[in-house]
């Protein structure tokens, strides 16, 4: 009776897998691999906002999975084959320590083509996507050090990785134009994600005469530190107004959706291509959110950088860049620093007083 | 000094998830269980007790339902390992993966809601007093209340009679089972008495420190506070001394960042740890004779009937 059983509940299995994949043969099915969960309110939170915009944007012309809290490593190699295996033609791999698996998995099935985020590796059906978010920083420092009294900044770092070198370079460039003698204090929590870490990295910069704060860390608690304190903060991939209504200047938000758009898109037309794409503000992959908190000299001051930068009139890293010794770093761009210099910076601008952790 | 007032409110706010939960934690060792699960019934209490304060909008039931959330699960690993008798490192890793998954769940519907931190008391004329007021008198009452816990369960340890028939049973069930007490309920209360002060551990983090709640907010604490009880020796005085060293230690190395002193950040953000381990082979060197460790902690107990 057992044996029955179990094999009527196989077949019933099997039918239903069968059915379920015919009535999708039609659709596209594309994948994501998250690395947080979609409530992280930060960095995963905002793909999970791009897909939704995609299922609006096709409706049932598409359909759409994804896998949240991957771990990066081995675990996620499993996860984006499992994607591949249940029929998913486009797969979305949305973290940087994902890009070895990603590219293990795109070598075994070229027939799908794969998308990942921030890194640098690519093959003929796996592109690559990242955003410029040191355009916002740059905007950040102009407004932080029209705001500063003390004209002391607190930053808060995840990791010492170009990424993140070149987000306080930015900031401090930027601050500069305002206040040439601006001091930034830089704290590593050596973490993406610790609220109560952060919450003490906040403490301790403000403790110390730090009256901006800005992060480079994934949640709100740093913001809703200098809320409480009645100091000022930067949000961080995603609007976090709500944790600091009288706190928050402005934040930087990733805004993948147009991108993914496009990108479905040209797989439907049958013309998707391997690409590398790095976009900011112009392409409206990184958008700011609503200047708030300041006076309104200082909300045109931003939106005229904004504007600045959007039109192609103003680089952040414009030459001369110079480095902390004070010699002028060499600009392989032109007038600005190249894409390369910026994807690999490793050294920290004239006006840092502190030196990179492990340099 | 304000400085150094405000580094001692930091690091107060800091410690106290740590002693909260390691207390919890020595008890039920010391009845002779090792339950690896804090880090899981920490999230699900931070998860409740943040949905409870959401709900009602208080503190206090928001601190209730973090309680009652870690009990809750921490009844599970009774029943797994004292009444099934299973094995219980796997059982206690087991119920951390379960917790984390579980409070995501529950936190689904309130990420990105906020609330009222908990109150800072206030007391006329005390909590006004220069450097040491706000210390003594001026912060959440989270903090005063662990400090009372550690307290309540050193005279309970070895002040009372029932304090020395727990450890009895930690020490050697079989024994303790001969006498006539009856180890597996003395045990189960020992589990539920940790899981409370996880789940309190845990509330405590959304409630007071951040107040927020976010999926895997403990960030790994559940495990520090672990590894604070074998730090303690298994002595509640050792564990105030071993979680304020923690957590000074830890917003110092931030000061010492923001100050600009040149050392790598990674070699201070590893001190805590680093820290730790010295500090546990200074005691194994001063130890004389013997294990400090519950001689039965982490066996299984089968009574005979």
């Amino acid at each position: 009776m057992r044996k029955i059983l179990i094999a009527a509940t196989a077949v019933l299995l099997t039918a239903g897998a069968s059915l379920f994949s015919a009535s999708a043969a039609d659709k596209l099915k594309v994948g994501f691999i998250y690395l947080g969960p979609i409530g992280d309110l930060g960095w995963t939170y905002q793909h999970e906002l791009a897909r939704q915009a995609l299922v609006k944007e096709f409706g049932d012309k598409i359909e759409t999975t994804f896998l949240e809290n991957v771990s990066e490593g081995p675990d996620s190699e499993r996860s984006i084959e499992q994607l591949v295996r249940a029929g998913n033609k486009l797969i979305f791999t949305t973290s940087f320590g994902y890009m070895e698996p990603t590219l293990k998995v795109a070598k075994k099935y070229p027939n799908v083509h794969f998308e990942h985020a921030t890194g640098y590796k690519r093959d003929k059906n796996m592109s690559t996507y990242s955003g410029r978010f040191y355009e916002g920083r740059y905007i950040q420092g102009v407004i932080a050090a029209k705001m500063s009294k003390s004209g002391v900044l607190g930053y808060i770092g995840s990791f010492p990785i170009p990424e993140v070198i070149s987000g306080i370079n930015a900031t401090i460039l930027g601050a500069q134009t305002i206040n040439p003698n601006i001091k930034v204090k830089i704290i590593w929590a050596n973490s993406w994600f610790d609220p109560g870490k952060e919450a003490d990295a906040a403490k301790a910069l403000l403790d110390q005469g730090a009256d901006v704060i800005m992060q480079h860390t994934d949640s709100p608690a740093a913001m809703q530190i200098a809320s409480e304190r009645g100091k000022l903060a930067f949000g961080q991939d995603s609007e976090m107004i709500k944790f600091g209504p009288k706190a928050q200047l402005t934040s930087i938000m990733d805004n993948w959706a147009p991108y993914y758009i496009d990108r479905v898109r040209a797989e439907l037309d049958g013309k998707w291509a391997s690409e590398d794409t790095w976009g900011g503000l112009k392409s409206k992959m990184v958008v700011m959110a609503p200047y708030t908190n300041m006076p309104d000299d200082v909300k045109k001051l931003a939106m005229d950088t904004e504007a600045a930068i959007t039109d192609g009139k103003l680089f952040p890293f414009k030459c001369p860049v110079m480095g902390q010794d004070g010699k002028e770093v060499e600009c392989k761009g032109g007038d600005h620093l190249a894409d390369g210099q910026v994807l690999g910076m490793n050294f920290y601008v004239k006006g840092i007083d502190d030196t990179i952790p492990g340099k | 000094m304000e400085l150094l007032e405000a580094i001692i409110l930091s690091v107060l706010a800091a410690s106290t998830p740590l002693l909260i939960a390691a207390t919890g934690e020595l008890v039920t060792e010391r009845a002779g269980v090792l339950n690896l699960g804090v880090e899981g019934m920490m999230i699900v209490g931070a998860a409740c007790g943040f949905g409870g304060a959401w709900l009602t909008g208080s503190t206090i039931i928001g601190a209730a339902c973090g309680i009652v959330a870690g009990t809750l699960l921490s009844l599970i690993f009774a029943v797994m390992t004292l009444g099934l008798a299973v094995n219980q490192v796997a059982t206690g890793l087991a119920l951390t993966i379960l917790g984390i998954g579980l409070s995501g769940l529950i936190g689904a519907g309130f990420v990105g809601e906020r609330i009222t931190p908990a109150p800072h008391l206030h007391i006329p004329g005390l909590t006004d007093i220069p450097l040491v007021g706000r210390i003594l008198f001026g912060e959440d009452a989270f903090i005063y209340f662990s400090l009372a816990l550690v307290i309540g369960v050193w005279l309970f340890l070895y002040r009372t009679r029932a304090g020395l028939v727990l450890r009895a049973v930690g020490d050697n069930h079989v024994s303790a089972h001969a006498l006539g007490y009856p180890v597996l309920k003395i045990r189960m209360f020992a589990v539920m008495f940790g899981g409370a002060c996880a789940g309190l551990a845990g509330a405590y983090l959304p409630l007071a420190y951040t107040p927020f709640f976010i999926p895997g907010m403990t960030a790994g604490r559940g495990w520090i506070a672990l590894a604070l009880v074998v730090f303690s020796s298994w002595r509640p005085a050792r564990l105030v001394i071993g979680a304020y060293l923690f957590g000074a230690v830890t917003i110092l190395q931030l000061h010492a960042q923001g100050l600009g002193l040149g050392i790598p950040s990674q070699f201070m953000s590893a001190l805590p740890y680093l820290a730790t381990v010295i500090v546990l082979v200074l005691i194994s060197r001063a130890r004389t004779g013997g294990s400090t460790a519950p001689a039965a902690l982490g066996t299984v107990f089968v009574p005979d009937r």
